[in-house]
C-alpha cells in the first residue's frame, strides 16, 4: 500500500506542476485547473488508505463541513468579491498547516531537533498567514474600514515576533513540546499576523494577499518535511516560490518594495495636512459626455475598483459595442494594480465578454494617451493620479500611473467627491481637460449608452 | 524519511520549478493564477488527514478536526473560485475565434 500511496503522491505533484504551467497561458488555463484538481482528488482519496489511521468518522465529517461550506461560498460569491475569498481560503490553508504542526508538537515524537525546528517554523508561518489572511479578508469585505495605526507599531510587532522566536527556541531547548510554552508560541504567532496586517491600507492588499499565499505554500512545504509527505513538500514549495515571484511582480508594478508594504506607512499622515490642488471640479451632464464620446476618434476606457463595486462591467461592454458601431477605436487601459488584485479588471472584463486583445497594460498604452480624444475613467482613482509623477510630497509619489491627464478630454464617472482608497487627493479631477460625471457607475454608463444611441 | 541534503535538494528544485513555471505569465492571468496556486497548497489537506488519523488525545482530535476542516475549505474553495474565473476566459476566447 505504501508504494501505491507514494505513486499517487508522485502523480499528484506532477499534475500540480503541469497544471500551474498550463494556468500561466490563457489558452490552456482551464485545462490547468482540471489537471491540478485531479491531482488533488487522487492525493486526497489515497490518503484514506494511509497505514495506521483512526478517526475516520471525524475526518469525513470535517471534510464534509469544510468542503461544503467552501463550495457553497465559492459558488455564491460575486466576481467582485473574489479577492477576499482568495484571502479567506488561503487563511484556511495556513490554519491547516498550523493545526498539523500543533498535533505533531503535542504528540512530540520527533526524530531530531531539525524536525522539531521545522515543525515550529511551519507552525509560525502558517499561523501568521492564517490570522493575517483573516484580517485581509475582513478589510476587503468592508468589516474593517480604516487601517489601524498606533505609535511604535512596528517596534511592538518586532518585539512580538522576537518573543515568538524566543518561545520557539525555548521549546527546542527544553524539549517540552506540549507545555504552556506551545500555547504562548501559537498565541504570539497569531497575534503577530493580526498586528502585522492591521496597519496596511487597502491599496496594498493585493501584495499582502499574494505574500500570505506564498507563506501558506511555504508552511505547507515545511510541514511536508515533518510528515515525510512528498506531495506536500513539492506542492507547498512550488507555490511558495511562485507566490513569491507573483508578489514581487505586483510590488514592482506599484513601485514599492515588499519591505515598504510591510513596514512603510502608506497614507499615514494626510489626515492632518491636506495637499492643496489647483483648479476646481467641473461637472458634466450625460448628454454632453455622450456627444463628446460619440464624435471622438479614439477612446480609452480606464476601469478601476469602482467598476467592480458598481458591477458595471456588462454595461461597459455594451458601451464599447455602441462606440465600435460608430467606427470609434476603443481600447481598455489596465493598470496592473487597478482593483484589489493584479488582473482583477481583466477577470471582470473577461466575465463581460470584452475580448482580451482590447486590453492594454501600462507600458503599451501610456504613449497613446496624447493622441486620444476621450478617456473614460470609471471607478479608478489612485492609478490615474498625476501627483504620483509631480508631487514628491505625495504618499503615492513614484508609483507608475496611467498618464490619463495627457489625453485631450477626460471624463470621470464617480459616485461622489470622496477620495481614493489611499485617501489621497487626485489632481486629475481638477485638471482643465477633466470633467466629472457624478453617479453610480452602472447607472451612468447605461445613461451614456442611451445618450450616444440617440445621436 | 527524507532527510538532510536530499531534503534540501528537493526544496531547491521545487522552488526553482515554481519560479520558472510562472515566470512568463501575462498580467491578465495574475488573479486566476494566484487563486490557482492558492488551490494547490490545499494539498495541506492530506497532511491534516494524516495528523487527525494519528491523533490520540481529545485535544489532538479537536485540533486535527479543525485542521482537516480548514484544509478542505482551502482545497475546495480554491478550486471552485479558480474554475469560475477561468470559465470566463473560455467564453471570451470562444467568441474571439468566431
Amino acid at each position: 500500500m505504501d508504494t501505491v500511496i507514494e505513486i499517487c503522491y508522485f502523480l499528484a505533484a506532477m499534475l500540480f506542476i503541469l497544471g500551474l504551467k498550463r494556468m500561466s497561458s490563457p489558452l490552456t488555463a482551464r485545462a490547468g485547473i482540471l489537471w491540478a484538481g485531479s491531482g488533488m482528488l487522487v492525493a486526497t482519496l489515497i490518503t484514506f488508505f494511509w497505514p495506521g489511521m483512526e478517526n475516520y468518522l471525524l475526518m469525513t465529517v470535517a471534510i464534509a463541513i469544510g468542503g461544503v461550506a467552501a463550495w457553497w461560498s465559492g459558488r455564491k460569491v460575486a466576481m467582485t468579491n473574489m479577492p477576499q475569498m482568495i484571502a479567506l481560503y488561503n487563511g484556511m490553508g495556513g490554519g491547516g498547516a498550523g493545526a498539523i504542526a500543533a498535533v505533531e508538537l503535542l504528540k512530540g515524537d520527533f526524530h531530531s531537533d531539525a524536525f522539531l525546528t521545522l515543525a515550529l517554523l511551519g507552525a509560525l508561518i502558517g499561523s501568521v498567514s492564517f490570522s493575517g489572511s483573516i484580517i485581509a479578508f475582513a478589510k476587503l469585505q468592508g468589516l474593517m474600514k480604516r487601517p489601524l495605526r498606533f505609535a511604535f507599531q512596528h517596534h511592538i510587532n518586532l518585539v512580538i515576533f522576537a518573543l515568538a522566536l524566543a518561545a520557539g527556541g525555548l521549546i527546542i531547548k527544553t524539549g517540552d513540546t506540549a507545555g504552556i510554552g506551545l500555547l504562548i508560541f501559537f498565541a504570539l504567532a497569531l497575534a503577530f499576523g493580526v498586528l502585522k496586517t492591521l496597519p496596511i491600507g487597502g491599496a496594498d492588499m493585493p501584495v499582502v494577499i499574494s505574500l500570505y499565499n506564498a507563506l501558506t505554500g511555504l508552511a505547507v512545504g515545511v510541514e511536508g518535511f515533518v510528515l515525510d509527505n512528498a506531495a506536500m513538500i513539492i506542492a507547498g514549495t512550488v507555490v511558495g516560490a511562485a507566490g513569491t515571484l507573483l508578489t514581487q511582480l505586483m510590488a514592482r508594478a506599484m513601485n514599492r518594495s515588499i519591505g515598504h508594504v510591510l513596514f512603510g506607512s502608506f497614507g499615514e499622515e494626510h489626515g492632518e495636512e491636506q495637499e492643496t490642488v489647483e483648479g476646481s471640479l467641473k461637472p458634466i451632464d450625460v448628454t454632453d459626455a455622450g456627444i463628446m464620446m460619440a464624435y471622438a476618434e479614439r477612446v480609452i476606457i480606464v476601469p478601476g475598483y469602482g467598476m467592480a463595486v458598481a458591477q458595471a462591467q456588462h454595461k461597459i461592454k455594451e458601451l464599447m459595442h455602441v462606440l465600435l458601431d460608430r467606427g470609434i477605436d476603443v481600447k481598455f487601459a489596465i493598470h496592473p494594480v487597478a482593483g484589489r488584485m493584479p488582473g482583477h479588471m481583466n477577470v471582470l472584463l473577461a466575465e463581460a465578454d470584452v475580448p482580451y486583445d482590447r486590453l492594454y497594460d501600462l507600458d503599451e498604452i501610456n504613449a497613446q494617451f496624447p493622441q486620444t480624444d476621450v478617456v473614460l475613467v470609471i471607478g479608478a482613482n489612485d492609478v490615474v493620479n498625476p501627483m504620483a509623477r509631480s508631487n514628491p510630497e505625495s504618499p503615492i509619489y513614484g508609483m507608475p500611473i496611467l498618464n490619463v491627464d495627457q489625453a485631450r478630454n477626460v471624463i470621470i464617472i464617480k459616485r461622489g467627491q470622496g477620495k481614493g482608497f489611499s485617501g489621497v487627493e487626485n489632481a486629475l479631477f481638477y485638471a482643465d481637460n477633466a470633467r466629472m460625471l457624478y453617479g453610480d457607475g452602472q447607472g451612468m454608463t447605461g445613461e451614456l449608452i442611451q445618450a450616444i444611441k440617440q445621436l | 524519511m527524507i532527510e538532510g541534503f536530499t531534503a534540501l535538494y528537493i526544496f531547491m528544485l521545487a522552488a526553482f520549478t515554481g519560479y520558472e513555471v510562472i515566470s512568463r505569465v501575462p498580467v491578465i492571468l495574475h488573479t486566476p493564477l494566484m487563486s490557482g496556486s492558492n488551490f494547490v497548497h490545499g494539498i495541506v489537506l492530506v497532511g491534516a488527514m494524516v495528523a487527525l488519523g494519528h491523533a490520540d488525545t481529545t485535544l489532538e482530535r479537536v485540533i486535527g478536526f479543525f485542521g482537516v476542516m480548514l484544509s478542505a475549505g482551502n482545497a475546495v474553495g480554491g478550486y471552485v473560485v479558480t474554475e469560475r474565473m477561468l470559465e470566463m476566459f473560455k467564453s471570451s476566447k470562444g467568441r474571439d475565434k468566431r
